[in-house]
């Protein structure tokens, strides 16, 4: 009976094996094919693995020292989405400082396959939805259980979004690199792979709504409240700003259904509330389950979460006309996304306040936890860019960043800082628990990590600062001659220190994050490292006694 | 009933909850884009607009392949200083027909939005091909492949019919005639068909475009694209300006 089912299965994989064989062959271009090709190597793999009933996951389940015992909650999915999250976390931040040496050094650039212009949005999307993504995913089904107080509803329907969403990872970045692109910023991957991220995201959808319908607790808890409106949002914002028709249904390339202005305008409201949806309320929900979770605190303030949520979630959506200053869009629409973004700045520190006063009376963990330490880093780093943003979205001051490297800057304070760190924080926070350790290997480590991430964040916002100022600065210098003083090309030549410096910092990063990778081996391994602890108050009991024989108080010049 | 207290209806119901949720983050995008669509300064037609000759819109395609929209932006803003270096400020109309529009997002490089006939056709080649060799402060990779690659467009016909569906104006003649005309476009001598094709195309420019006459290559297809841009629309013609001053209220 086992035998005929694993033959049928084989069979299946087979058929699809097929199907997308010949829909390599007949490919109207060759990215096209790749990807064909790609997804019928899988296929292959996988009627093999059925052909020979070799079971891939208990082997992998042992590489990666999975515990046999069996949980209270569904956490197969999260130890994966955790796993998935520091695989493609290196990956992205790897192939970032790769593209910030090639702005330093373009002879770096390796024509066409690793030109900057293709492994840009590689890094973009590899660290925003492959790094950031399985964070949310691995977060959301950890806490969806925990606040719920039930397993995953469709367990089967969960593992199927986790493995469909490495396979978008894959198509995505495979296809940058191929040339496969509509050029839509964060929003690049082509029709088909647009369409099965539909698929997936609706199953997620899915899982986590039917999650929260099983619920053993009366009420939502408010970390779900954000994971829901991540989800939904970022559903809308996904199938509008795709919208797209196909030139040949084997082939790989579209044209939009928007163009020009109007298609300026749904890119910029689905990429700033990338970041908004994405970037912000996805890990705010990470935020409220881990931050009181690890300060053994509760939330600071129930009113000021919903306060805060409702108008953050309604606030948002109108700031994408902030990436459009000064351009053709009409000026009314402009002065609307300015006005939007500065209100924005009050249910956004709001966030952030209810993170930080959420350490009241606890805040001696910042001496003592360094995971605390992270998530307070990261709170103050989403505090500042929350301030930036709506600062550079001032018309007056746009009029000088835009364009510049300010946005670069920008962007990575928040990613690095808030969205990294705070990723960080719960992957630590997580590890121990899923794979039943005792704790961490390393809290030394943990530090290390820290002060590198920190380092590494001062430098890259600093030199981006500087250069992107200077540049803005230097395109709109005029002479006492009445004429423009610098040539674009002197410019770029001015750039070249800031940009070592920004790299320098990505390496500093990057270490932390190659430091949390060998921390965490370890811990899977079971280990734990004999170190001197974090803190240790020092006490002497010779000293600790009452005096009894009363030394003079003070002893007379000779 | 406190505001709490009323809230809590919200926080025991997952239909309500998604729901106003739903209706929460919709308004934005509603408010703000919906009027883009019948709004005059965002659909007006300006002279001199056509749609993209199959060549150009063949490079236009490498172009975005290339990903030079990440560097390079196609949007000169109403500042002195941009428009001494770049030309006119762009106009809504001007990008009507991009799809997706090429604005972009940082200058790394500078603007492109009308580079069209400020260099010579030797000048992209040389500078694609390796272009520390023409500007060496350049941090620009280096495009020498496209030289070395023979165009490879299928079938024209049927990106131009994707585009007719959505609504780019091309003529039935257009759609059919693309391959000739892309491949008359980018030839030494043109020959006996270029009044056609510069009746349905005005001011497209007809020549070997790479220095390479015996074949169409990529390099081709992308200065033919570079070449065009900005030169369709006269910006600076007595009736823009007037147009202009009548706007202004001036």
């Amino acid at each position: 009976m086992q035998a005929e089912t694993a033959l049928g299965r084989a069979g299946l994989w087979f058929l699809l094996f097929f199907v997308f064989l010949a829909v390599a062959v007949a490919a109207a271009d060759s990215g096209f094919a790749a990807h064909a090709t790609i997804v019928a190597i899988v296929c292959f793999g996988l009627m093999c693995m059925s052909a020979a009933r070799f079971d891939p996951t208990t082997s992998l389940n042992s590489f990666f020292k999975m515990p046999d015992a069996p949980s209270v909650y569904d956490d197969d999915p999260v130890r994966w989405g955790v796993l998935a999250t520091m695989f493609w976390g290196l990956a992205g931040l790897s192939a970032g400082l790769f593209i910030a040496l090639q702005l330093a050094w373009p002879q770096l650039n390796i024509e066409p396959y690793l030109n900057f212009g293709r492994v840009r949005p590689l890094h973009t999307s590899a660290v925003i939805f492959a790094f950031g993504g399985n964070a949310l995913l691995a977060t959301s089904f950890y806490v969806v259980q925990r606040t719920c107080r039930t397993q995953l509803a469709f367990p089967g329907l969960a593992r199927f979004v986790f493995w469909g969403y490495q396979l978008f990872i894959v198509l995505a970045a495979t296809g940058y690199l191929l040339g496969i692109t509509q050029s839509k910023e964060y929003a690049e991957p082509e029709w088909y792979v647009d369409l099965w991220l539909t698929i997936v995201w609706v199953a997620y959808l899915i899982v986590f709504v039917g999650t929260l319908a099983k619920r053993k607790e009366p009420h939502i808890y408010v970390a779900n409240w954000f994971y829901l409106a991540f989800i939904v949002t970022v559903a809308m914002l996904h199938v509008v700003n795709n919208l797209a028709l196909p030139v040949s249904m084997v082939g790989s390339q579209s044209y939009g259904v928007f163009a020009g202005v109007q298609d300026a305008l749904v890119q910029w409201w689905y990429g700033h509330n990338a970041v908004g949806f994405f970037l912000t309320a996805g890990f705010l929900a990470m935020m409220y389950y881990f931050v009181p979770k690890q300060a053994e605190r509760p939330v600071y303030s129930y009113r000021l979460s919903i306060i805060h949520f409702w108008s953050l979630i309604f606030l948002y959506i109108w700031a994408g006309p902030h990436h459009l200053h000064y351009t053709a869009l009409p000026d009314w629409a402009q002065t609307l996304g300015m006005v939007f973004s500065v209100m924005l700045w009050m249910p956004s520190w709001g966030g952030m306040i209810n993170g930080l006063m959420t350490l009241n009376g606890a805040w001696d963990k910042i001496r003592t936890d360094p995971i605390i330490r992270m998530m307070v880093m990261a709170l103050a780093f989403y505090g500042m860019s929350t301030f930036e943003g709506p600062m550079l979205s001032i018309k007056a001051v746009n009029g000088l960043s835009h364009y510049t490297d300010w946005t670069i800057g920008h962007v990575h304070s928040g990613a690095l800082g808030w969205n990294g760190m705070i990723t960080f924080a719960c992957v630590y926070f997580l590890v121990p628990r899923l794979w039943k350790r005792e704790r961490m290997y390393s809290l030394r480590m943990i530090n290390w990590h820290f002060w590198l991430a920190t380092l590494g964040i001062v430098f890259y916002a600093a030199s981006m600062w500087v250069s992107g100022i200077q540049q803005g600065l230097m395109w709109r210098e005029y002479g006492s001659d009445g004429y423009l003083v610098w040539s674009f090309a002197d410019t770029v030549a001015a750039m070249f220190p800031m940009y070592v410096l920004r790299a320098f910092g990505g390496v500093l990063y990057l270490s932390g994050t190659l430091v949390m990778t060998y921390n965490i081996w370890m811990t899977l391994a079971g280990k734990l490292r004999e170190e001197k602890a974090m803190i240790e108050t020092p006490y002497d009991p010779e000293k600790d006694r009452p005096i009894t024989d009363p030394a003079p108080s003070a002893v007379p010049a000779e | 009933m406190s505001m709490t207290e009323r809230h809590k209806k919200l926080e025991r119901n997952i239909t309500l909850l998604a729901v106003c949720t739903f209706i929460t983050v919709a308004i934005g995008g509603l408010v703000q884009i919906t009027p883009l669509f019948y709004l005059d300064n965002t659909i007006e037609e300006v002279d001199g607009m056509r749609p993209y000759t199959p060549l150009e819109l063949a490079g236009r395609d490498i172009y975005v392949r290339e990903g030079c929209y990440v560097c390079h932006s196609q949007m000169i803003r109403p500042f002195r200083d941009e428009i001494e270096r770049y030309g006119h400020y762009s106009l809504a109309a001007e990008s009507m027909y991009d799809r997706p529009f090429q604005w972009g997002s940082k200058r790394t490089g500078p603007d492109l939005a009308r580079v069209g006939g400020r260099y010579s056709d030797e000048w992209h080649v040389q500078h694609l091909i390796n272009p520390q060799a023409v500007v060496p402060e350049s941090i620009m990779p280096t495009y020498a492949f496209l030289a070395d690659t023979t165009l490879n467009v299928n079938d024209p016909s049927a990106n131009l019919a994707t585009l007719q569906t959505l609504g780019v104006p091309y003529t039935d003649e257009d759609v059919t005639q693309a391959m000739a005309d892309l491949i008359l476009q980018g030839s030494e001598f043109p020959g006996a068909g270029l009044a056609d094709f510069n009746a349905r195309y005005p001011n497209a420019q007809a020549r070997d475009f790479d220095g390479d006459p015996d074949r169409l290559t990529e390099m081709d297809a992308l200065v033919a694209y570079l070449q065009m841009l900005g030169t369709l629309v006269d910006v600076d013609s007595a009736a823009a300006q007037q147009e202009l001053a009548e706007e202004l209220g001036r």
